[in-house]
């Protein structure tokens, strides 16, 4: 301007609050996604969220057991505003949102115009959308505290009735939503069943353990499951969350500290028996995905371990290999990326074969969520790393 | 240099913030304990808009002469922007995050001219 004053009050941006929608929450997202062209690359999101309590009504109507469907029922009808029937989430002490500081942790209660599709494809859309997605791997949220249910029998119901809803309501009504469906992990013969019940249905990319549990996943039970995935060509994934109610972790009295521990250690465990129990031996062409712990737990699990066989040889007789070099066969998940360490950074893609076994995923709508930008902003991968990684990988892995 | 013109002083009441676009550019204005600062709506962690979110007090730890903790209260001097992304916060007077003095927001400077708001960049 002729000036040097250019008027700049007209264009106001709002405080970021509950009630703000998903797109101009991540309206940044869009703009780099513009920048960096994304819409001209596949990007594949390999966990992202809804919550299922919203369609929670609904979904219980998916119960097998006319018993635990009326029990269900009457307690959706009878309890307005009380817990949802049937999860075991410590619901009050989600502290996720930082005491309300990340609105969209919090709750989405923005304006959704009625059009006839359900809330949650119309939610996933606007985030996939704004952040130049592709395909989006959808997971449920409480239901991810199901593996800690003390009736084993709830999470085969609400498993199967949750599958069945997901399948029927949602990724039929959106090609871009893709899932690993629920498994009943601590009923080994429902999980084989739940397999043959939603293999080949659409959407239905592989399936999906709930790492928060004790279970020995190397437990004999679970043999058949793991060769019908394997004869399916399904990959089976681990998704880590947390328990504050285990002994180790009710020694943290604040969130942050059971957050930061409580999602990698459940996936340190289950790792350490899948590797030396020789699991890899036992299904080598079963494709195992370890899912939001972040990726700096592996280069010290791989060291680790590695440091103990090399002595211990003999309490791990069907490696044929050291337990690194199996782990870097594996595939993971990014979310959510710690960078406060370029050079660890780099290091830890290198050991794990990252251009070739890391899968993008934002695990939006959660407070530590990630962009696309997380991947393709590291200096130290060639393009084509980048494309492999945010969705190349992810392509080749689900047969996309 | 330019000079963007934000509106009145007279807008502004105390913690009051007014976040701007003008081009590509998205700023954000803070009136605090009678100052104004001024920071692009970008945050240095994942390039959220820091600007949008929450201006809380900083949390601070109560500790005794024998280092017992009391628990926590207040600040009554720093407050914070909260970027609504991810929850990194930063001293709106500083710009500076409270335990890396290396993540900070870009800051601009603020001119009060005739009553009248502008920031140059």
């Amino acid at each position: 301007m002729d000036s040097g004053v250019e008027k700049g009050g007209d264009n106001v941006l709002e405080p970021i609050s509950i009630d703000t929608d998903t797109r101009d929450i991540l309206a940044h997202a869009r703009s780099e996604a513009d920048k960096k062209n994304f819409d001209d690359m596949l990007i594949v999101d390999i966990d992202a969220h809804h919550n299922e309590r919203l369609s929670w009504d609904t979904i219980i109507q998916y119960i097998d057991d006319p018993v635990i469907r009326h029990t269900a029922t009457e307690y959706q009808n009878l309890r307005p505003g009380s817990q949802t029937f049937g999860l075991n989430v410590d619901s009050g002490m989600r502290y996720q949102d930082v005491g309300g500081r990340i609105p969209h942790q919090s709750a989405r209660r923005e304006i959704i115009e009625s059009s006839g599709e359900p809330n949650d494809v119309v939610l996933a859309r606007r985030a996939y959308e704004s952040m130049g997605i592709d395909y989006t791997v959808i997971f449920p949220t409480p239901m991810l505290f199901l593996g800690i249910h003390p009736q084993v029998e709830m999470e085969v119901a609400l498993g199967r009735a949750y599958n069945r809803w997901l399948c029927d309501e949602i990724l039929s009504a959106d090609d871009k939503l893709k899932a690993m469906l629920f498994l009943p992990f601590n009923d080994p013969k429902a999980s084989l069943e739940f397999v043959r019940e939603f293999a080949g249905k659409k959407g239905v990319i592989g399936f999906m353990v709930t790492s928060t549990r004790y279970r020995k996943v190397h437990h004999n039970d679970y043999m058949p499951l793991y060769a019908e995935l394997q004869e399916r060509g399904l990959p089976l994934s681990f998704h880590a969350s947390s328990n504050w109610g285990d002994r180790t972790m009710s020694q943290f009295d604040r969130f942050i500290s059971m957050h930061a521990i409580s999602f990698v250690l459940c996936n340190i465990v289950h790792m350490t028996n899948w590797v030396l129990s020789g699991l890899p031996e036992r299904f080598p062409n079963l494709d195992v995905i370890w899912i939001e712990s972040g990726l700096a737990w592996i280069p010290f699990l791989m060291q680790r371990l590695d440091n103990e066989y090399m002595m211990r040889s003999s309490e791990a007789p069907l490696l044929k290999r050291r337990p690194g070099d199996y782990i870097r066969e594996m595939y993971f998940s990014c979310q959510p990326m710690e960078l406060g360490y370029p050079k660890a950074v780099e290091c830890t893609f290198d050991m794990i074969n990252a251009e070739t076994q890391l899968l993008f995923a934002s695990d939006w709508p959660h407070w530590d969520f990630d962009t696309p930008s997380v991947i393709y902003d590291l200096p130290f991968l060639s393009e084509q790393a980048k494309r492999n990684i945010l969705g190349l990988n992810a392509k080749r892995l689900f047969k996309l | 240099m330019a000079e963007i013109h934000i509106g009145s002083e007279s807008e502004f009441a105390d913690r009051d913030r007014k976040v701007i676009v003008e081009g590509d550019l998205e700023i954000g204005v803070f009136f605090i304990d009678g100052e104004f600062y001024a920071y692009e709506n970008r945050c240095a962690h994942q390039g959220g808009p820091v600007c949008q979110g929450r201006i809380l007090n900083r949390v601070e730890e109560v500790l005794a002469d024998d280092k017992t903790s009391s628990g926590m209260r207040w600040s009554d001097s720093d407050i914070h922007i909260v970027c609504p992304w991810h929850g990194y916060e930063f001293n709106i007077k500083t710009g500076r995050h409270p335990g890396d003095k290396n993540a900070r927001m870009r800051p601009f400077d603020v001119k009060i001219k005739d009553g009248e708001v502008y920031v140059i960049v």
